[in-house]
């Protein structure tokens, strides 16, 4: 696991540490001294140092040689994971004069700059090494980091390296380049920024003088003047005040229009009226030679709406730094590590004495062979080597019929396989990002629409309207009351002091900020809205195996007449292909022993079982019922037997081999710590159900835990459970399902929160709406509350923000408020909010993360993290209309 | 009164040289990045390892 997942994981890594802890206590648990992973052995050692693998050896030897030790002071366990030794020649296309000429920022033959986006940056030490980079290899020149943006500009000279080269050395110490073609054209914001930065700079240096000219006038000294330099003062304030309204406020002008033309009002437009009344009103007032006009409000109100705009676009680089970074969730596949290293790519066909590990995603590197098994998701674009591949592209393109592809195909990342396990070989790296993507997808959103959202967007349309019809009407009134002046100052002062910054920010800002809470216990959700939907839920839906049962490799007991070697062979053969909980346990107690055959059309009927054709013989594993209904009933031996009441609870898993029932393997259940704890907390505020494909042999002991009186319905089939949260639905239930991404999938995608459990093997279901870990499930109620507290912060800062308008607008309306005060309160305003918002959900939240692991969280990270953390103070003003996400 | 005038305008000529200042650090990419840096300082206690200086050292010998 490389130490970006590491630290984003952190809690999920501990929980990993303490079950392993757990199972062998006599070991002491080593981390490894470049990424501080857990070692598995003792195998790599260099002096005192331990290290988890061999790559991580690799780049520690490779720094050391090079003097760069420092590397390790910097920070606590700096390191990426090593994925050994990088070959050149995967990189070999990267010189190629086309796509040097795109990927270049410069070159003139004996110095070229280019600029990569390097996912793995998370550490100041990584800034360190990556600016050190000359130190590793002759050729490579200067280089700089941009930590934010997380990319690295290096200098080279390509005469004496080549780009393949440079890549290659950044690929040998764990950075990676992404090298996608989107990233190449992305390069576009600088530009933006610039901009905007000149903007603040115009607006503040017009803001100082006309303070300077204004002064006179502040301190009564206007009979020093003179009427001649009074006028000239005036003239010149109006001179400063136009490039500030015209270029500085530029962007509210664009986004104004924009809405106008959309005849829609946005909070922009409320400004916009204000700037404008507000210039006409002090050029009146200057030519006409009656005052001084409110131009230094003017220009102070762009300036500081211009400085919060520039603090918000911070903030919000920061939490998107720190989203990329937690939003590393838990998905492993298998990886086929064949003894005979990477010979070549001839053999496909050869079966050679291979291992298979789980290997976390990050792990994953270009050139892996990994293992899809049936209900899988592709991981990265990658070659098809072994097995007849039938993809279902309905994630990525809403198309559900799969597609069939044979050997050396071309697979695209984000396709599901369907049918027997295939073997393919990674050719891209894996981008994280993109699997995130997938997730938010909008064909995966609930149809039931995202109420918070549309709430808010509802209300701001709604203030804008009361806020200028406020205006108006109070200018009204003081213009027929006889004080037009007073009617003009309290117009503008509504329109500024106005606020609706806890309406466009409040929501965005606590459930990002309670998002990434959770994503530190292990609860990944596919964005903050799914939180506001986890408020609302008031029945939860369980399934049994492998979400209340956790899966130990102990306890798998065969009943039935022995079965021979060859039998087991098979068995394994053909459960190494499905996802299951049940087959992952069966094929991982097997997998030591044998290695697998080939498997013949297989097939896998979800909540079922699976069948296949091994060595010519036919075998089918799966429930009992399943089993029997596909053949007619063959005498069978063992019926009674099956019954084992106590503190375990066993899924029977039944197998035939040619039609014959040769007897059925039963897998040890325990439940999960803490179940009981858990459903007695629950069981006073939800409906509870349990909905489980496996037989009824545990119905006592969960009427027990649910209570008497809850829904218990065994042997369901996957549409039956769709069937069950579509009842629901219709009695007006919000339903959570608690499930397991493959036979659950169509109930996940049902309810109003899909929950996926996962153990070690996750299969990634879009449908989802929330990742869970599965050691988390005890803890479903304190995250459901979590949940519900976050919702009542949003509540809380509308009205916080409702309250303070109320009273900003009465006083402005009244037009005793002078323009420049409102502009100074508007902004402390948006910031006590947003401040309110963001530091009660971590409070909170605090909370919830108990105190050890909060401890072990920032151990982890106190290097990097609590540093940006400090940045993080959410200082924020108004106004997200231009600044995107 | 002409001293003001002066002085006004001697003000102004230099706010007015601030301001361009400012705009040509802008544009220059000074505040491209404004938070590596603030990290890049921490790790300077390793002194004089720059790259310049590292191609100095090699010529030497």
């Amino acid at each position: 696991m490389s130490d970006v997942l590491n630290i984003a994981l952190d809690a999920g890594a501990a929980g990993t540490t303490l079950k392993m802890g757990a199972r062998d206590a006599s070991v002491e648990l080593v981390s490894c001294f470049h990424c501080g992973e857990t070692c598995a052995d003792t195998t790599c050692s260099s002096g005192e140092k331990a290290f988890c693998c061999q790559g991580c050896l690799i780049i520690h030897d490779l720094l050391t040689e090079n003097g760069m030790q420092h590397f390790y002071d910097l920070s606590h366990y700096p390191g990426v994971r090593g994925k050994g030794a990088a070959r050149r020649e995967q990189w070999a296309f990267l010189d190629e004069p086309e796509l040097q000429q795109r990927l270049l920022d410069f070159t003139d033959g004996t110095f070229s700059r280019v600029t990569f986006h390097l996912p793995t940056i998370h550490c100041i030490a990584c800034v360190w090494l990556l600016e050190n980079l000359f130190r590793l290899r002759p050729g490579i020149g200067n280089s700089q980091v941009n930590f934010l943006k997380r990319e690295a500009t290096i200098c080279f000279e390509p005469q004496k390296i080549s780009l393949s080269e440079v890549v290659t050395v950044l690929a040998s110490i764990g950075y990676e380049p992404a090298l996608t073609l989107g990233e190449l054209d992305r390069r576009k914001p600088v530009s933006v920024r610039k901009r905007q930065w000149v903007q603040i700079g115009v607006a503040g240096f017009a803001f100082g003088n006309i303070m300077l000219f204004s002064l006179p006038t502040y301190l009564g000294l206007d009979s020093f003047n003179g009427p001649l330099l009074h006028c000239l003062f005036g003239y010149l304030s109006l001179a400063f005040a136009l490039p500030v309204l015209v270029y500085s406020a530029g962007d509210y002008w664009k986004s104004a229009l924009l809405s106008m033309r959309q005849r829609a009002l946005t909070l922009d437009v409320p400004i916009v009226l204000g700037l404008v009344a507000l210039y006409s009103q002090s050029v009146f007032e200057i030519v006409s030679g009656r005052g001084e006009g409110y131009l230094d409000s003017l220009v102070g109100l762009i300036f500081f709406l211009l400085c919060g705009r520039a603090f918000q676009q911070k903030t919000h680089d920061r939490m998107a730094f720190d989203r990329d970074y937690k939003s590393f969730f838990p998905l492993s596949v298998t990886r086929i590590t064949a003894n005979t290293t990477t010979a070549g790519h001839g053999a496909h066909g050869v079966t050679r004495p291979a291992t298979e590990e789980t290997v976390s995603l990050s792990q994953v590197a270009v050139g892996d062979r990994i293992l899809l098994r049936n209900g899988e998701l592709i991981p990265a674009d990658s070659k098809l080597l072994q097995g007849a591949a039938l993809i279902d592209y309905s994630f990525v393109t809403g198309e559900s019929a799969p597609v069939a592809k044979s050997g050396g195909d071309y697979l695209y990342a984000g396709g599901k396989q369907t049918g027997a396990a295939i073997e393919v070989e990674i050719v891209k790296p894996v981008s994280q990002s993109y699997l995130t993507s997938l997730w938010n997808h909008e064909a995966f959103q609930k149809n039931r629409d995202d109420n918070f959202n549309t709430l808010t967007n509802r209300y701001s349309r709604r203030f804008t309207f009361i806020v200028i019809t406020v205006a108006v009407s109070a200018a009204l009134f003081w213009v027929l009351a006889g004080n037009p002046m007073r009617g003009l100052k309290a117009f503008t002062s509504v329109l500024i002091v106005a606020c609706p910054c806890a309406l466009a920010l409040a929501a965005p800002f606590t459930l990002g900020t309670a998002q990434r809470m959770l994503a530190r216990i292990g609860v990944f959700l596919r964005n903050g809205l799914v939180l506001e939907r986890m408020a609302q839920v008031n029945s939860i839906v369980f399934d049994k195996t492998g979400t209340l049962t956790a899966a130990n490799d102990t306890g798998i007991s065969f009943q039935g007449a022995p079965l021979g070697k060859m039998e087991e062979q098979w068995i394994y053969s053909l459960v190494r292909h499905s996802t299951h909980p049940l087959s992952a346990r069966l094929a991982s107690h097997f997998q030591n022993d044998f290695s697998p055959e080939k498997v013949a059309s297989f097939r896998e009927t979800p909540g079922c079982g699976v069948e296949g054709w091994v060595s010519g013989r036919e075998i089918k594993i799966g429930s009992r019922g399943w089993i029997e209904s596909a053949k007619a009933s063959l005498p069978s031996e063992n019926n009674g037997d099956r019954q084992n009441a106590g503190p375990t609870v066993g899924s029977g898993v039944c197998v035939a081999i040619d039609g014959a029932i040769r007897g059925t393997f039963v897998l040890a259940n325990s439940l999960r710590a803490d179940t009981d704890c858990l459903f007695q907390k629950l069981s006073a505020n939800y409906q509870l159900a349990l909905l489980s494909g496996d037989n009824d042999s545990d119905r006592q002991r969960f009427s027990s835990l649910f209570g008497n009186d809850r829904v218990l319905r065994f042997n369901q089939t996957p549409l039956d459970k769709l069937n069950f949260i579509r009842d629901a639905h219709a009695k007006g239930a919000t339903v959570m399902m608690v499930g397991d991404g493959l036979n659950d999938a169509g109930a996940l995608k049902q309810s109003d929160v899909g929950v996926a459990v996962v153990e070690k093997i996750g299969t990634f279901s879009p449908a989802s709406d929330v990742i869970l870990e599965g050691t988390q499930v005890p803890r479903l109620f304190e995250i459901l509350r979590f949940s519900q507290t976050s919702a009542r912060i949003v509540r809380l800062s509308f009205g916080v923000s409702a309250a303070y308008n109320l009273v900003g607008i009465s006083i402005a309306a009244a037009g005793i408020l002078s323009p420049l005060i409102c502009a100074v309160l508007m902004p402390i305003s948006s910031l006590s909010v947003v401040l309110f918002a963001c530091g009660l959900t971590r409070w909170v939240g605090r909370h919830l993360i108990s105190n050890d692991e909060y401890r072990m969280m920032n151990g982890a990270e106190s290097a990097d993290v609590d540093s940006t953390g400090a940045l993080l103070t959410p200082f924020v003003i108004r106004h997200s209309s231009f600044s995107k996400p | 009164m002409n001293v003001i005038l002066i002085l006004i305008i001697m003000s102004l000529g230099i706010a007015l040289f601030f301001l361009s200042g400012f705009i040509w650090s802008v544009r220059s990419g000074q505040f491209d990045d404004t938070c590596t840096p603030s990290m890049r300082m921490l790790t300077d206690d390793e002194r004089a390892k720059t790259f310049s200086d590292s191609t100095k050292n090699k010529k030497t010998p």
